[in-house]
């Protein structure tokens, strides 16, 4: 009687730092609000009430690339667009991760011609790619879910 | 249409020269590119196209005599007709006078058709580009510009371009 009246049904929990800090990243990933084409549609989709992202711990889109940890690159990315985005990728706080959403961002897509950039990797390192044209909620969920494993994946070495 | 249409038409045929033709329902003016401003203020003071929905151009590549057309479409918001100019542009050099005196909101349309077609327009207060980046060279939408169509990486040659694709770093 006593420590398990306090420690309520829980007990006691025993885990690596590395664990527990994967674990913390992977469930409050806030990604930066920006959509670039059609595939932000799929993403706000993403987002609403059918899929809900939020089961993932991403409720919340950062208006602030200083606040957020994962940059969504949803849509094609023109010659013009590059610099702010690595602008904003240069803003966003480490440790920060990149999803190229689609075909366009991920290759340059059916827009093979002077103005748009063929890949976002060109400009910033991608972590993982999602194909699709637009991908569906399903897709980018299992891109997440995918980004998630990646960072479960981490040894405290490699942290920058 | 055409009594609406048809005074306006006359008195451009006979004071600028202008060809008229028309095509399913639409009448166009062909017209000569130096009086373009006169002639934009003839339509709007005395006819009453008092409106420029679209201002464009269209390339006319490999002959240099009249390469560019410089298209004009005015309307009137008390008939609700609409008048198609057309003013050819020679390749070299690709200049026209700007209408931005007569319908202000030609600025950013005339600063459009510089950036993608290279056609200067003199009197523009802000001939600046507006689609491509500052630094860009070349006008896009010219037929002779190239595509700029990049090899595709598929399986068999993803690490031949790899080498000389960028990598973005973080």
């Amino acid at each position: 009687m006593g420590i398990e009246q306090k420690a309520g049904n829980l007990g006691i929990v025993t885990t690596t730092l590395e664990q527990a800090i994967d674990w913390s990243r992977t469930n409050s990933m806030w990604p930066v609000l920006f959509g670039l084409a059609c595939c932000a549609i799929e993403m706000m989709g993403a987002q609403a009430a059918n899929y809900d992202l939020s089961r993932f711990g991403m409720e919340l889109n950062r208006a602030s690339p200083r606040q957020s940890d994962l940059m969504i690159v949803a849509g094609r990315v023109s010659q013009k667009m590059a610099p702010v985005l690595r602008n904003l990728y240069d803003q966003m706080p480490d440790p920060k991760w990149v999803i190229a959403m689609g075909d366009c961002a991920a290759c340059g897509g059916v827009f093979n011609n002077y103005a748009v950039l063929q890949g976002v990797d060109e400009v910033v390192p991608v972590d993982v790619y999602v194909a699709g044209c637009p991908p569906r909620p399903e897709g980018l969920i299992n891109g997440i879910v995918l980004l998630d494993k990646k960072i479960h994946g981490e040894k405290l070495a490699e942290w920058k | 249409m055409e009594e609406l249409l048809g005074p306006a038409v006359k008195a451009l045929s006979e004071r600028f020269g202008a060809a008229a033709s028309e095509f399913r329902g639409e009448t166009t003016l062909l017209v000569p590119a130096g009086k373009i401003v006169e002639i934009c203020r003839t339509l709007r003071d005395e006819f009453g196209f008092d409106s420029l929905p679209v201002e464009t151009a269209v390339d006319y590549y490999p002959r240099s005599e009249a390469r560019f057309h410089v298209v004009y479409v005015l309307s009137s918001s008390q008939t609700h007709v609409y008048l198609n100019l057309r003013a050819p542009v020679n390749a070299d050099p690709a200049e026209i006078d700007s209408v931005e005196s007569i319908f202000p909101g030609a600025n950013w349309r005339e600063r459009e058709i510089w950036d993608l077609f290279g056609i200067r327009f003199t009197g523009n207060s802000d001939l600046r580009r507006i689609m491509m980046p500052p630094d860009w060279e070349g006008h896009p939408l010219r037929k002779d510009y190239p595509l700029g169509y990049e090899e595709v990486q598929y399986s068999f040659n993803y690490e031949e371009i790899k080498l000389r694709k960028p990598r973005g770093e973080r």
